[in-house]
C-alpha cells in the first residue's frame, strides 16, 4: 500500500513511538520568534538547560512587534537576540533584516520537501507548501525542540483536497482557501493533514501555495501540504544548485516525497473552482464566508494588506494593478506591510510602493503587527477592517474590532470604494 | 496519582478561541504569573463576567466543541494555570491547545456531546464541583444534591505527560 507525503515524512523521521499512536519525530528546522520563544528560553535557563540541539537548524526572527514599541517588547527582543548570540545561531534576523517569519524563512531557502518543521506559531503550516510536514506548536514543544531536536505528534490522517478546474480572472489562492475552509468548517481538519492537489494547485506559484497552506490551521489542520514539483524546484534552485547536477535531478529527488498514487486517505474532497467568485468572511470565524458580491457595500474603516498569508510580492502586484492611478476612499485608512525587506525592495524597484503611496496607503516596515493587534494598525472599538490576513476572531486586530478576510485584489477594490467591493470590475 | 478538581466554570459555546482566553496584547508579558488578571478578558458570553467570583473560584472549565482554536500561544493554558484552573473538559479541542495543556501537566479531557450535555445540566446550580482522576480515567460531578461518575478516554502519551508533570523533563530524560 502506498503512503501519503505525511506518512513518508513520519516514517523517515521517527525517533520513538513511546505509546501506540504517538510518534516522536526528528526535526530538520526549529523556527523561533520573539513572542513565544523568550519564555521557552527563560524556562530552559531556569532549568539549567540553556542549550540548543543544533544551532544550524534553528532559525530566529523578531517579527511580531518590530521595532519594539515599549519596554516589554524591547525585553522580549533582547532575550531572543542575546540567546541567538550566546548559541551562535547564525540565521537570526533582527531590525533591518527582519520580516514576517512565514514569508522570510522560505525566501531564505530554509525549507525542503520532506522536512519536519515546528515553530511556536500556529501558521507554521505555511511551510507545507514545499512538501514538508510543518506544524505550529506551543512554547513547551518549542522548548523541547530547541533542546532536543524532537517533537511528538499523533500520526495525522490525511484529507486530500482536490482543487479542480482553473481559477477565473480576479480569483486567487486566498479565495480558494477561504472557500475550502467554508466547506470544511473551523474544526473540520483537526488532527488531520490537508493535502492540496489538483490542476489549480499545479498551476500555482510557490507564493500562492503558501497562501493555501497558511490557512490549513483555520480548518484545524496540523499541516497543509502541497506536492513538490518543478515549481518547487525552481523556487529553491538558488539554494540547492550546488547539491544537484540539474533541476531534473532535484525534481527526481524531491519526488520521493510525493504521495503515492495508491496512498490511502481518510477523505477525498473534490471542488471545481472554475466558477469560484472572490470570497470574503462576514463573521468572527474563518469558515463564515460569502461571495464578495453579497457583502458589497459593507463599509470599512481600514484596509490592511500584508501578513504571512498575503504580504508577498505577487500579492502586492495584484493589488497595485487595481490601485494604479486611483485613490483610496477618504473614509478609509490603507496600510501596506510588505512581508520581508526583499519584497519591500522588489516592490520599490517595480514602482509598486509608489502606486500604493500615491493611492493614499501608509507603508510600514515588514511586521506581523496589525494582524494580531499587537502594533502598527490596531483597530478601535467598533471599527471594521478589510484584511488580507488569516484570522477574523472578535477583537483580533484590537478589542471591539471586526475583520473581514479577503484576497489582496478584493482588499484593493475595497480600499478604493471604502466598502467591500468585487475586484473583478477593476481588472 | 494526579487528581484535579473543584468549582466548575461553564462556558456554553463552541469555538472559544485563544484570543478570547488571553488577548494578544498581553503576550508581551514574560512570566506566567503576570498573565493572571487577564483571564478570558475578551470572551463575550451571556451571563459571563471574566472578573466575577465564578471565574475566581473556578478550578475546572467545561465547554463545547473545538475549544482553544486559533493561536499556538501557550499563554492560554498558562492563564488558566495561574488562576488555579488545571483541567478543561470539552467535546473537542484544537490540536495545539490540547497538546499545550498536556505538555504543561494539565488535563484537556474530551467527552462525547451527550456527556457534555449531562455536565451542562448542572450549570444552573450553585456549587457544582468536578473531581477528575487521570489515573483511573474517571470524573465525578457533584451539585444540587446529585452526584455522578463519568469515565473518559485519554491517550497513553497524554496520560504519561500529566502524570510526569509535563513534557520538558520527560523528553530531556528520554531523548
Amino acid at each position: 500500500m502506498g503512503k501519503t507525503t505525511a506518512e513518508k515524512i513520519f516514517a523517515s523521521h521517527l525517533v520513538d513511538e513511546p505509546f501506540t499512536g504517538t510518534k516522536v519525530l526528528r526535526l530538520d528546522v526549529v523556527m523561533c520568534h520573539e513572542i513565544t520563544t523568550p519564555i521557552a528560553i527563560a524556562d530552559l535557563v531556569a532549568r539549567g538547560k540553556d542549550r540548543v540541539f543544533d544551532a544550524t537548524k534553528i532559525k530566529a526572527v523578531i517579527d511580531h512587534v518590530t521595532p519594539s514599541k515599549d519596554s516589554k517588547t524591547a525585553t522580549q527582543a533582547k532575550m531572543l537576540r542575546e540567546w541567538a548570540r550566546r548559541h551562535d545561531i547564525k540565521d537570526f534576523f533582527d531590525v533591518g533584516a527582519n520580516g514576517v517569519c512565514h514569508a522570510l524563512f522560505p525566501e531564505k531557502g530554509f525549507i525542503r520537501p520532506g522536512y519536519t518543521v515546528i515553530m511556536g506559531d500556529s501558521h507554521t503550516c505555511t511551510h507545507g507548501a514545499f512538501g514538508a510536514f510543518a506544524a505550529g506548536v506551543g512554547t513547551t514543544d518549542l522548548e523541547v525542540g530547541i533542546l532536543k531536536g524532537v517533537c511528538a505528534f499523533r500520526e495525522p490522517k490525511t484529507i486530500r483536497v482536490n482543487l479542480n478546474g482553473t481559477l477565473p480572472k480576479g480569483v486567487y489562492a486566498k479565495d480558494a482557501i477561504l472557500y475550502v475552509i467554508g466547506q470544511l468548517g473551523v474544526n473540520g481538519a483537526t488532527d488531520r493533514v490537508l493535502e492540496f492537489r489538483g490542476p489549480v494547485v499545479d498551476a500555482m506559484t510557490m507564493e500562492s501555495r503558501m497562501t493555501l497552506s497558511n490557512m490549513a490551521i483555520e480548518a484545524g489542520g496540523t499541516s497543509g501540504i502541497c506536492m513538490p514539483d518543478m515549481v518547487t524546484v525552481e523556487y529553491l534552485w538558488p539554494f540547492i544548485q550546488n547539491e544537484y547536477s540539474s533541476k531534473e535531478a532535484a525534481l527526481a529527488a524531491f519526488s520521493q516525497w510525493r504521495s503515492d498514487d495508491d496512498a490511502q486517505y481518510e477523505r477525498v474532497l473534490d471542488f471545481d473552482l472554475s466558477n469560484l467568485e472572490p470570497i470574503v468572511t462576514f463573521g468572527y470565524k474563518p469558515d463564515q464566508v460569502k461571495p464578495a458580491t453579497e457583502l458589497a457595500g459593507t463599509a470599512v474603516d481600514q484596509v490592511y494588506l500584508g501578513s504571512c498569508t498575503n504580504g508577498r510580492l505577487e500579492d502586492l502586484r495584484v493589488a497595485a494593478e487595481i490601485l494604479k492611478g486611483r485613490k483610496i476612499a477618504p473614509t478609509v485608512r490603507g496600510i501596506l506591510s510588505p512581508a520581508t525587506p526583499k519584497i519591500y525592495q522588489d516592490a520599490m524597484a517595480e514602482g509598486i510602493i509608489d502606486i500604493f503611496m500615491e493611492a493614499g496607503f501608509c507603508v510600514t516596515n515588514p511586521t506581523c503587527g496589525a494582524c494580531l493587534g499587537m502594533s502598527n494598525g490596531v483597530l478601535a472599538e467598533g471599527e471594521v477592517c478589510a484584511s488580507t490576513t488569516n484570522r477574523n476572531f472578535m477583537g483580533r486586530m484590537g478589542k471591539g474590532g471586526m475583520v473581514h478576510l479577503m484576497s489582496p485584489a478584493t482588499s484593493a477594490a475595497t480600499a478604493i470604494e471604502g466598502k467591500i467591493a468585487d475586484p473583478r470590475k477593476y481588472l | 496519582m494526579k487528581a484535579f478538581g473543584g468549582s466548575v466554570l461553564f462556558l456554553d459555546r463552541s469555538d472559544i478561541n485563544t484570543d478570547e482566553i488571553i488577548p494578544a496584547k498581553y503576550l508581551t508579558e514574560i512570566t506566567k504569573e503576570d498573565l493572571q488578571p487577564y483571564i478570558l478578558e475578551d470572551l463575550k458570553l451571556p451571563g459571563f463576567d471574566p472578573k466575577g467570583e465564578k471565574t475566581k473560584a473556578a478550578r475546572v472549565v467545561v465547554s463545547r466543541a473545538n475549544f482553544g482554536c486559533g493561536s499556538s500561544r501557550e499563554h492560554a493554558p498558562w492563564v488558566f494555570e495561574v488562576n488555579g484552573i488545571t483541567a478543561v473538559i470539552a467535546e473537542s479541542f484544537a490540536r495545539i491547545f490540547r497538546q499545550n495543556m498536556f505538555n504543561c501537566g494539565m488535563a484537556a479531557i474530551e467527552l462525547p456531546k451527550e456527556k457534555i450535555d449531562a455536565l451542562f445540566a448542572y450549570a444552573g446550580t450553585a456549587e457544582t464541583a468536578i473531581s477528575l482522576d487521570v489515573e483511573t480515567q474517571t470524573l465525578t460531578v457533584r451539585g444540587a444534591g446529585k452526584e455522578e461518575t463519568i469515565s473518559f478516554d485519554i491517550s497513553p502519551f497524554d496520560k504519561a505527560l500529566v502524570l510526569a508533570g509535563g513534557w520538558v523533563d520527560y523528553a530531556d530524560q528520554k531523548y
